[in-house]
């Protein structure tokens, strides 16, 4: 067999009988082409033609600089929380059996499903400062609606299914035995989570933290409105590179979207690695 | 040290003589443990979860049902619903076509470079929506070569139906192709060389065989598909121009409306929106418990 | 550490696992439980490692009851059959972890848990392989970490599970020598579950064969295999041959035909005979023995294995002949087995399993059971 696939070489595909091939991954590629790839090569094309001093100019322009810290500083502690309560959810889903169990399942997919303006209204309404919660805080001169603790509960919303659903197969997953086992050997309930369960979900809660870290930095819709979007305070890097497309200035909005493009895709890179790390070392991705 | 702990040991039965003391499983928490747990997530996901969505309703009848259904009849509201509706159905077939192509070469077939095209697919999910509109807004605005050359032709993409449709089918590119890829990786080509053996036909083989395998998971990816075509808000914004009854969405509407203040408005076109969302988790919950096997997602937890 | 299980009764959701255990084990003893899927086996060793609580009646470990001891408290080695290692741990720590996880007070200090590790290691000849994970590890060589992890916490009592089942017949093999090793350095009293005879035969001081939640035998390799209680251990041990015949008067007939055994102490009426088809001897003539046509014939390893039918109701036995003997077909052969056991039908139907621990009661008082015949 070997020496027969030697003999015929380089080949684009292994011989198959089923028909189809050619047509499918044709127009696969080509509306892949036209749809994804060529637009986003748009953004590369007009970068370059901006020069490298322009866009260091852009990139490093102050207002610039405040919006990616605030998405990527906002997004790290959204994506922090949602690790520690996703974590937590998946564990109360997996492993206990409550009234309710199922409902309470299919709600923390609703981030998913519900349209992220209407996320966005209904949060800003809510912590407001005459919202339910918004006066709740209000006598303790907490602010959270127009600051960047706003933007923090808009991005935990929207990322906490993207930790639970990556960290639930994993816990399903686990063997009973290694449990009983570590209880045979002494180890307390306390210590067989700490020590044996959750340095397991590790890789998943790492691919889970990554995800809704993505998705937290790109957010727009339901950040906008409990936001307050002001400059140098609470305005994140989506809503700068609107601002710039609507002041025509394309060159602006290119070179925004260019840097958080390049640290998205490192972001998909780095889940990558870790679940390419975990597999080649335990035996299991995340 | 074995010592140490048997008197340990001793001690602690000597507090709790045998019997009346509590047995517990070596793989459960105790109760009050377990309770504190349940209580603490519920409380999370009630507070960010199931608030926003009681307040979407309950602001849209602050001021009565007459209020609301005024807003809902405004014929900016209505024709937002056409548009929205539009939108979804050209580019959710124009995905499911896709997803089912790109999950036939994939699945199917080895060959070079495929675990980088699935990578590729995926690639819509970690753009942003705001990046998703800002790529066709470049490909297509009053710089680039396109747009001024497609204008002279009388064609207008930018800031009208035909932006927002590409926009949508940016951001909603992955949803089928990405369930249908793992389920029919899954389930091997045994069937249709079956049907190839007996003398189907190409067609044939994917019409009587391989789509009644896929129909399931199909309708998972289609509904996922849709909720978020319709539900689109950062990409459409970009391209849309925000042109009142003609290229407005539902959700931008809603944005309009919550920015004139007009707060019942904003939240009506909302109910209809979590409605869908609603739905949508129904019906994506009955999938998965009915049908758990057949759709690759819910197989995978 | 003597260990005694006094008449334990697990039920799950109302459905009884075992039913009315009891069984004693000596300080130092490797016993085997024995038995087919669902006998309880697993149950019963469940009960005394404490992952299970027993529904009704005691463990004891030494003069202690243990019963309401957690699993952590009861400080037994439990070895399972898929090794349930932990995959994030490096093999060192593996071993260690029963040290680590100890009380700040009885907790050996970090250099001590390395160096038992290390010691444990050498034990099990894996040394050199510390920083491994895991995954990198063969089966066997995974249980083989998972019996140094159990021996690291100076268990009372070693417990394993099934510790060879997922392995392949070479390693098994070899496994099974390694551990009886091991037994014999360390001095553990060890209970290992097994549904693999030879595993049991082979390994154990003494044999627990166990049937359906109930104890059916306890005795040493040569006992429950010359001296098996029961059909059931007859059955299940070793390849036997059994056939319907009638008793009158201590006298065993085929039906109008006597087979020239004699059987006291067994009722009246229908029996079974049971032996071993290699233990018997072929007769030329026929006056009290048992007759039959060839029916099928098949070369097994060394012998012949012969399928005979006999009697009018054409009841199939099989029995072993050296490879020489040409049993063509249609051929007649006669044959008498040279040790049997008779069980009488009435004690199986009116009775059913009246399994007591057969240590306690012997089974020359059980006047119902048998006759043997050597």
């Amino acid at each position: 067999m070997s020496t027969l696939v030697a003999a015929q070489g380089w080949r684009f595909r292994k011989p198959s009988v089923i028909p189809g091939f050619g047509l499918t991954l044709g127009f696969t590629i080509a509306y892949l082409t036209l749809i994804i790839l060529v637009p986003l090569s748009g953004v590369a094309w007009r970068t370059t033609e901006l020069g490298w001093t322009e866009f260091w100019a852009i990139a490093t322009d102050e207002r610039t600089l405040k919006a990616l810290r605030i998405s990527f500083g906002t997004s790290l502690i959204a994506a922090t929380i949602n690790v520690v309560f996703g974590t937590l959810v998946a564990w109360v889903l997996v492993r206990y059996r409550f009234p309710g169990r199922r409902i309470v399942d299919a709600a923390v997919d609703l981030p998913f499903a519900l349209p992220t303006a209407v996320a966005g209204i209904a949060l800003a309404s809510i912590y407001a400062p005459n919202g339910w919660i918004g006066q709740l805080l209000a006598p303790f001169g907490i602010k959270a609606a127009f600051t960047p603790l706003g933007i923090v509960i808009a991005l935990v919303f929207i990322g906490l299914p993207f930790v639970v659903r990556t960290v639930q197969p994993v816990m399903e997953e686990i063997d009973n035995e290694v449990e009983e086992a570590a209880a045979t050997l002494g180890a307390n309930r306390f210590q067989t989570i700490q020590r044996v369960i959750l340095p397991g979900l590790a890789p998943a809660v790492l691919t889970g933290f990554a995800l809704a870290f993505a998705r937290a930095v790109g957010e727009y819709g339901s950040v906008i409105f409990i936001a307050g979007n002001i400059p140098y305070v609470s305005e994140i890097a989506p809503l700068l590179i609107v601002i710039r497309l609507e002041e025509f200035n394309y060159a602006g909005a290119t070179a925004i979207a260019a840097i958080m493009l390049i640290i998205s895709f490192a972001m998909l890179f780095a889940i990558n690695l870790i679940q390419a790390w975990s597999r080649r070392r335990y035996g299991y991705g995340g | 040290m074995a010592v140490e702990l048997m008197t340990d040991m001793s001690q602690t039965v000597a507090a709790h003589p045998a019997g009346t003391r509590r047995y517990r499983r070596a793989t459960t928490e105790g109760p009050v443990a377990k309770g504190v747990l349940i209580a603490m997530a519920l409380g999370f996901l009630a507070l960010f979860l199931v608030l926003p969505l009681i307040a979407v309703f309950i602001e849209a009848f602050r001021k009565g049902a007459g209020e609301f259904l005024f807003a809902l009849r405004e014929p900016d509201t209505l024709a937002a619903i056409r548009l929205t509706l539009t939108v979804a159905a050209i580019a959710v077939p124009l995905n499911l076509v896709f997803g089912v192509a790109a999950a036939w070469a994939i699945a199917k077939f080895e060959f070079k470079g495929k675990a980088f095209l699935t990578t590729l697919i995926d690639l819509p999910f970690s753009v942003s929506p705001v990046i998703s509109g800002l790529v066709y807004v470049l490909l297509f605005g009053a710089g680039s070569m396109l747009g001024p050359w497609l204008k002279s032709h009388g064609i207008e993409i930018l800031f009208a139906v035909p932006g927002i449709v590409l926009a949508t089918i940016f951001v909603t590119f992955p949803f089928v192709a990405r369930e249908l890829i793992p389920l029919m990786q899954d389930q091997g080509t045994g069937d249709e060389e079956a049907a190839l053996s007996l003398g189907a036909s190409g067609w044939q083989t994917f019409r009587f065989v391989t789509l009644p395998n896929i129909k399931w998971g199909l309708l998972y990816g289609v509904l996922l598909c849709n909720a978020r075509a319709m539900g689109e808000f950062g990409a459409v914004s970009v391209v849309s121009g925000h042109i009142r009854g003609l290229t407005n969405t539902m959700p931008l509407h809603v944005e309009i409306l919550y920015n004139e203040y007009n707060f019942v408005a904003a939240f009506a076109v909302s109910t209809l929106l979590a409605g869908l969302a609603l739905v949508t988790l129904v019906l994506k919950s009955f999938l998965e418990y009915r049908y758990g096997d057949e759709i690759a997602a819910a197989a995978k937890h | 550490m003597d260990l005694s299980i006094k008449s334990a009764r697990k039920e799950f959701d109302g459905f009884p696992a075992l039913h009315d255990v009891s069984l004693d084990i000596r300080s130092g003893e490797l016993i085997a439980l024995l038995g087919p899927s669902g006998s309880g086996k697993t149950t019963l060793l469940r009960l005394i490692a404490g992952l299970e609580r027993p529904t009704e009646g005691a463990v004891f470990f030494g003069e202690e009851d243990a019963s309401s001891r957690s699993v952590q408290e009861r400080n037994v080695g439990f070895v399972f059959q898929h090794y349930a290692l932990f995959r994030h741990m490096t093999v060192a720590d593996n071993i260690g972890f029963g040290l680590k996880v100890r009380p700040g007070s009885s907790r050996p200090p970090k250099e001590e848990i390395r160096r038992r590790a290390s010691e444990l290691l050498d034990l099990i000849q894996l040394s050199g392989l510390e920083n491994r994970y895991p995954s990198q590890l063969s089966g066997g060589q995974r249980q083989r970490v998972a019996l140094a992890r159990a021996l690291a916490i100076e268990p009372k009592v070693l417990l394993l599970d099934e510790p060879f089942g997922a392995l392949d017949a070479q390693v098994r093999r070899e496994l099974r020598r390694w551990l009886r090793e091991i037994h014999d350095r360390t001095g553990h009293t060890t209970v290992f579950v097994t549904h693999d005879q030879e595993e049991a035969l082979e390994l154990a001081d003494r044999v627990v064969v166990m049937s359906q939640g109930r104890i059916e035998q306890v005795g040493s390799a040569d006992d429950v295999y010359d001296q098996p209680n029961s059909p059931f251990v007859y059955g299940f041990i070793g390849d036997s041959s059994v056939l319907p015949v009638q008793v009158e008067n201590g006298q065993l007939w085929l039906q109008d035909r006597s087979i020239g055994i004699t059987a006291r102490n067994v009722a009246d009426g229908a029996a079974k005979l049971y032996f071993r088809p290699h233990d018997i001897e072929l007769l030329d003539g026929c006056g009290g023995c048992i007759a039959g046509t060839v029916a099928a014939s098949r070369r097994v390893a060394g012998t012949r294995r012969v399928e005979l039918e006999v009697g009018g109701a054409r009841e199939r036995v099989e029995i072993e002949l050296p490879i020489e003997h040409t049993a063509g077909a249609n051929g007649r052969i006669a044959f008498r087995p040279k040790r049997w056991k008779v069980f009488s039908e009435r004690e199986q139907t009116a009775s059913t399993p009246t399994t007591e621990d057969p240590r306690i009661g012997g089974f020359d008082e059980r006047e119902l059971m048998l006759a043997t015949t050597l």
